[in-house]
């Protein structure tokens, strides 16, 4: 084990500081946030890669529900008999893909691998306030995909009651086979993911609370961090909801209580239960399910708020603004759960409640993007892949976060609810703009997480086939919905109104192939120049945060000398007056004096005087010269 | 930064090697000809640069990525009728599978090796202009800025075009009250939308383009600028309590119907199960009997209690049939487990909860004979789906919706036959011996 911790004293970090690393406790147990940080962005991209794979096959039988496809026999033997997904494994498909991606890829693989990098290198931090509970957080992730995965090995098949496992069908295994040992699986492998958030969550709090640098107060902290940091205590304050939804649950498929269930006559066959109710569940779902969405999105908001500052060259427009809006959507993602349950049978008048909230929340929603368009205007932008991924998921967010106003609105939401609008709607602005995030991300910190550049031509190329792929997947599924073609549908032929989208549908999924194979140039990019990429400089992107002022190469505790001081916030850059278009945070403004403002200094009248002083000493000069 | 580097090749064949074998393993046991076939092929891939571009203009269909370089795919290639020998076909699958699927492979592979050359002649381009003296780094993010235009061109027309085809293939006229006011809000919601989505993206797109770095130039210093914000937090503000407050009475309006014209409409009762809907008309009392799902048995499918005498003239209907213009109340709820009531037509949408009731009422406005004359389709239907995931066979769970004339109406629900039949009628009397007679006349009438 090793015997690293954030108190360990810096002077042991030299440049071989791993001498007592086994291999084990290197790679595979390993404390280290930064391995720690790789090990859930692996595991993030195997299960995206895996959901993904799932999507296409049941896109295959949404486009083409009438012919058959013989090599899936040979993958998948009798749920896809003589070549055709059938309806049940169908239903799989869908709720492990929505199950995957949103909890695996989008929840742990995001903010598991940006908040175990980010926070104790853009705090200044030697490591997470507790390594040992970082190290039990993945490793219960890891169980629980590995749980997950198992699904698709048990007889009756993986859990088929959609992402959300509405109960009755969820508890009652007589209602759809997945609810057999596939739901049993499911709900053990997501108690795993909860605890591993919540261990998570625990110590990115912490860790942001007690372990920042000198000088790094709250407001001095990149967006990155805060939005890492009000997701992790939303991700707190939720989850612990879902367990308890998730314990009753098993409960009553196991134990025979009640909880949920009352009045089934499910096959013919009249069960026991009695006074229990399918609505509280939906309550405890969404009570965690909203804030989710908001887990999901909010790290890629700040990991897009920094990379557009620092591609654009400019500071990030309005950062108070943005902080605040991120507070507010924190607060308020906890009160407008009701949105999901409009015509679910809930009391008319709390939906009228609700849906007050739910466009309250698009308020902050809509400062922040208008925020990002200030940051570009007027900017020096480079493109580099992670600029282009941070403006692409600023587009998903608006396109998708419009749709929300639909839904939003209970009255629209009756003849929206559960239809391919929704799909379309919560792809556009949970998916693709926190894949987008995700993957800005991914190429930004690149060079920190593995000392390499990834190839960026190939970066061009991933981008631009993803976002043209994400937009004609899902934007024509807005229209379906609109016509009432409900989500969750195994074939569109069984009504005459939904043969007009067959054709619709055949293009998705070839759009949705071509993305897909798209993102074989990522997948090869990401590996491939993990060794053998250009090797990466300090500071590639002239970041000013102060994970840029470590060393290209990996050592514990993060600085070797002493830990850096902070002097002013993340986001000087292009400051007139200034030689260089960036000021990292670690220099101070007794170095910086021909560029410094009078808001720099917040008030202290002594650093104040001797700015005076100094610009009454050089100015003139500097105009004359400029004569 | 070389493509053609001795690790990446070996790594790059030993690769596609395993790729190859793997794939192979026993789809060219019976096909040797074609296997031969493909090798032909791809040698000639191999061979010349420009047999390579060739084939892949074919290619070009599909799309896909990857930096192979070209010697090292076409040795990949290579090495696939070594795998040829190996392995028996799996029984009962058409080798011919593998085949295709091992083409579709094949194709990639092919797409892939155009990507690695597209790759190659960039950077000897690249080089080419640096020797020449010219910028060899802004180009590539002009280009980028470019295509931002040319995504914002076509994205903006892609949004017309599906606005002007898959929308009119979308809106249908709504067929009840509640229905033409939930439209209009929600034209105007996408007015309002399509505004800002056009607008934002033009911002987004056109500051990409615009702003793109360019040498000697340093961006604006503009960290805020309080009105700004304040206009832009206020602005939507605005837009959003309009939007809700038109939305909060709409939705009062449909949920918060007064007693006295709850009691005036129709009652129809929809029970859902997996995967049909059983229709329940009140009868002549206008009451819907009450149910028990303990009472269920194979006669008595729903459970209906009938020591509820009002259930005794409830009415099972074949399908959804309702008057034109008349107030109808549904109360719906399911046997088994969760499943929607929703009528696209109508805009009414209500999930059927299991040990709860729950109710829409509406009055629908445009019979089915108008409606098929309006969409010039003389098989033109309403219907009832279930939008509610509920198992195997949730997509198609469906029940026919008929708006019909009051007389029409009237006939049809005479024709419908009665739940408490002549069986269920002797299984009750056996529990329910002392009979108001009253209640028998009643019963008499009724049949
Ligand atoms: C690879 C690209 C993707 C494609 C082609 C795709 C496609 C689809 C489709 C068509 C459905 C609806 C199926 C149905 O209702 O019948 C679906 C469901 C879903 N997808 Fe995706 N999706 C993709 C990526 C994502 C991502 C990135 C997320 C992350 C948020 C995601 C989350 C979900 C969820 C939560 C559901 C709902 C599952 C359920 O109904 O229980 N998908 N996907
Ligand atoms: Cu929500
Ligand atoms: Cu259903």
């Amino acid at each position: 084990m090793s015997s690293i911790t954030s108190a360990h004293p810096a002077d042991h970090h030299g440049e071989h500081g791993h001498h007592h690393e086994s291999f084990l406790s290197k790679y595979v147990f390993s404390q280290d946030h930064k391995m720690i940080a790789k090990q859930f962005l692996i595991t993030g991209i195997v299960m995206a890669v895996f959901a993904m794979f799932l999507s296409i096959l049941f896109r295959l039988q949404l486009a083409w529900p009438d012919k058959e496809f013989p090599i899936l026999e040979v993958f998948l033997g009798k749920w896809a008999e003589g070549g055709r997904i059938s309806p049940d494994f169908f239903l799989a498909l869908v709720t492990i893909h929505g199950t995957i991606m949103v909890f695996f890829v989008l929840t742990a693989g995001l903010s598991g691998t940006f908040a175990n990098l980010l926070i104790p290198y853009q705090l200044g931090a030697r490591d997470m306030a507790s390594p040992f509970m970082n190290m039990l957080s993945y490793w219960f992730f890891f169980t629980a995909c590995i749980v997950m995965i198992s699904s698709f090995f048990v007889e009756s098949g993986p859990a088929s009651a959609g992402w959300t496992v509405y109960p009755p069908l969820s508890a009652v295994p007589t209602a759809i086979s997945g609810s057999a040992m596939g739901m049993t699986l499911w709900l053990i492998s997501m108690t795993l993911f909860i605890a591993s958030q919540v261990l998570g969550g625990i110590n990115y709090i912490s860790t942001v609370l007690n372990m920042r640098a000198k000088g790094m107060d709250l407001w001095k902290m990149p967006l990155t961090i805060w939005a890492l940091f009000l997701t992790a205590i939303v991700g707190l304050l939720s989850f612990p909801v879902l367990v308890s939804a998730v314990v009753l649950l098993i409960f009553d498929r196991s134990f025979g209580t009640s909880f949920y269930l009352s009045d089934l006559v499910v096959q013919g066959q009249i069960l026991p239960n009695e006074g229990g109710s399918p609505i509280l569940f939906q309550h405890l779902f969404w009570f965690l399910g909203h804030p989710e969405v908001y887990i999901v999105l909010m790290p890629a908001l700040g990991l897009t708020s920094e990379v557009i500052s620092t591609n654009s060259r400019k500071p990030i427009f309005g950062y108070h603004a943005m902080v605040y809006s991120l507070i507010g959507i924190t607060i308020l993602s906890f009160i407008v759960w009701g949105h999901h349950m409009f015509v679910t049978g809930m009391n008319p008048f709390l939906g009228g409640v609700f849906m007050i909230t739910t466009l309250i929340i698009a308020v902050p929603s809509a400062v922040k993007s208008f925020n990002y368009l200030a940051t570009l205007w007027r900017g020096n932008i480079r493109f580099t892949p992670a600029m282009l991924f941070a403006i692409g998921m600023v587009s998903f967010f608006i396109s998708g976060g419009l749709t929300g106003l639909y839904l939003g609105n209970s009255a629209l939401d009756i003849a929206l609810h559960d239809t391919y609008f929704v799909v379309a709607h919560f792809h556009l602005v949970m998916g693709s703009a926190s894949i987008f995030g995700m993957l800005c991300g991914v190429y930004h910190w690149f060079p920190k997480l593995f000392g390499r550049m990834m190839n960026e031509k190939l970066g061009y190329l991933h981008f631009w086939l993803t976002f043209a792929g994400a937009y004609l997947v899902f934007f024509p599924m807005h229209f379906m919905g609109i016509d009432g073609v409900p989500r969750r549908y195994y074939a569109f032929t069984e009504f005459p109104f939904m043969e007009k989208w067959i054709s619709v549908n055949v293009f998705i999924t070839w759009a949705a192939i071509i993305a897909a194979l798209g993102q074989v140039a990522f997948l090869w990019n990401f590996f491939s120049s993990i060794r053998f990429g250009k090797r990466a400089t300090q500071n590639p992107w002239g970041s000013n945060t102060l994970e840029w002022t470590t060393g290209v190469k990996h050592i514990h505790g993060n600085w070797p000398g002493e830990l850096p001081t902070v002097y002013r916030w993340p986001y000087d850059y292009s400051k007139p007056g200034h030689h260089e278009d960036f000021i990292p945070q670690t220099v101070p403004f007794s170095e910086t004096m021909s560029s410094n403002l009078p808001h720099d200094f917040e008030g202290n009248v002594e650093a104040e005087r001797i700015q005076r002083e100094w610009e009454l000493a050089n100015r003139p000069q500097a105009e004359k010269e400029a004569e | 930064m070389s493509f053609i580097d001795n690790i990446k090749f070996k790594t790059v064949f030993i690769l596609a090697f395993m790729v190859s074998i793997g794939l192979s393993g026993s789809m060219f046991a019976q096909e040797a000809d074609s296997a031969a076939q493909a090798v032909d092929t791809t040698a000639t891939v191999g061979d010349t640069d420009t047999a390579v571009t060739a084939d892949m203009d074919t290619a070009a269909a599909a799309t896909g990525t990857d930096t192979t370089d070209t010697a090292a795919s076409a040795g990949s290639v290579g090495a696939t009728p070594t795998a040829t020998s190996d392995a028996a076909g799996k029984p009962g699958i058409n080798p011919q599978v593998y085949t295709n699927f091992f083409y579709y492979v094949l194709l990639f592979f092919l797409l892939c090796i155009l990507v690695a050359v597209i790759g190659k002649i960039l950077q000897v381009y690249e080089l080419t202009r640096k020797m020449n003296g010219k910028d060899s780094t802004h180009y590539l993010n002009n280009i980028q800025a470019g295509l931002f235009i040319v995504a914002l061109v076509t994205g903006l027309y892609g949004v017309y075009w599906s606005y002007v085809h898959h929308g009119a293939q979308s809106m249908r006229e709504a067929a009840t009250q509640h229905g033409v006011n939930l439209d209009i809000m929600f034209m105007v919601t996408t007015v309002i939308c399509t505004i800002v989505l056009v607008l934002t993206h033009i911002a987004l797109f056109g500051f990409a383009f615009r702003y793109r770095a360019r040498e000697n130039r340093k961006a604006y210093f503009y960290p805020h600028n309080n009105t700004i914000e304040k206009v832009w937090t206020i602005v939507p503000a605005i837009v959003l309590t309009i939007l809700v407050l038109f939305g909060f009475f709409n939705w009062r309006a449909i949920t918060n119907i007064p007693e006295e014209e709850q009691k005036n409409a129709i009652q129809i009762e929809v029970i859902g199960e997996q995967f049909m809907w059983t229709v329940r008309y009140a009868g002549r009392d206008g009451a819907i009997g009450e149910r028990n799902y303990k009472l269920t048995t194979p006669l008595n499918g729903l459970g209906i209690d009938f020591n509820d005498k009002k259930s005794w003239d409830d009415q099972m209907g074949s399908e959804i049939v309702i008057p034109v213009n008349k107030p109808v109340r549904f109360q719906i709820t399911s046997k088994d487990i969760l499943h929607s009531f929703y009528i696209p037509d109508f805009r009414v949408q209500i999930n059927a909860v299991p040990g709860m009731k729950t109710y829409f009422q509406f009055t629908p406005t445009i019979t089915t004979e108008e409606m098929r004359d309006k969409l010039d389709d003389y098989s033109y239907n309403y219907v009832m789906l279930c939008a509610k995931i509920c198992g195997a066979n949730h997509f198609n769970m469906q029940k026919l919706v008929r708006v019909v004339t009051e007389e029409e109406y009237k006939e049809w629900l005479n024709e419908q036959p009665y739940f408490f039949t002549e069986d269920l009628r002797k299984e009750f009397q056996v529990t329910q011996v002392n009979e108001d007679t009253a209640d028998a006349k009643l019963l008499a009438a009724t049949n």
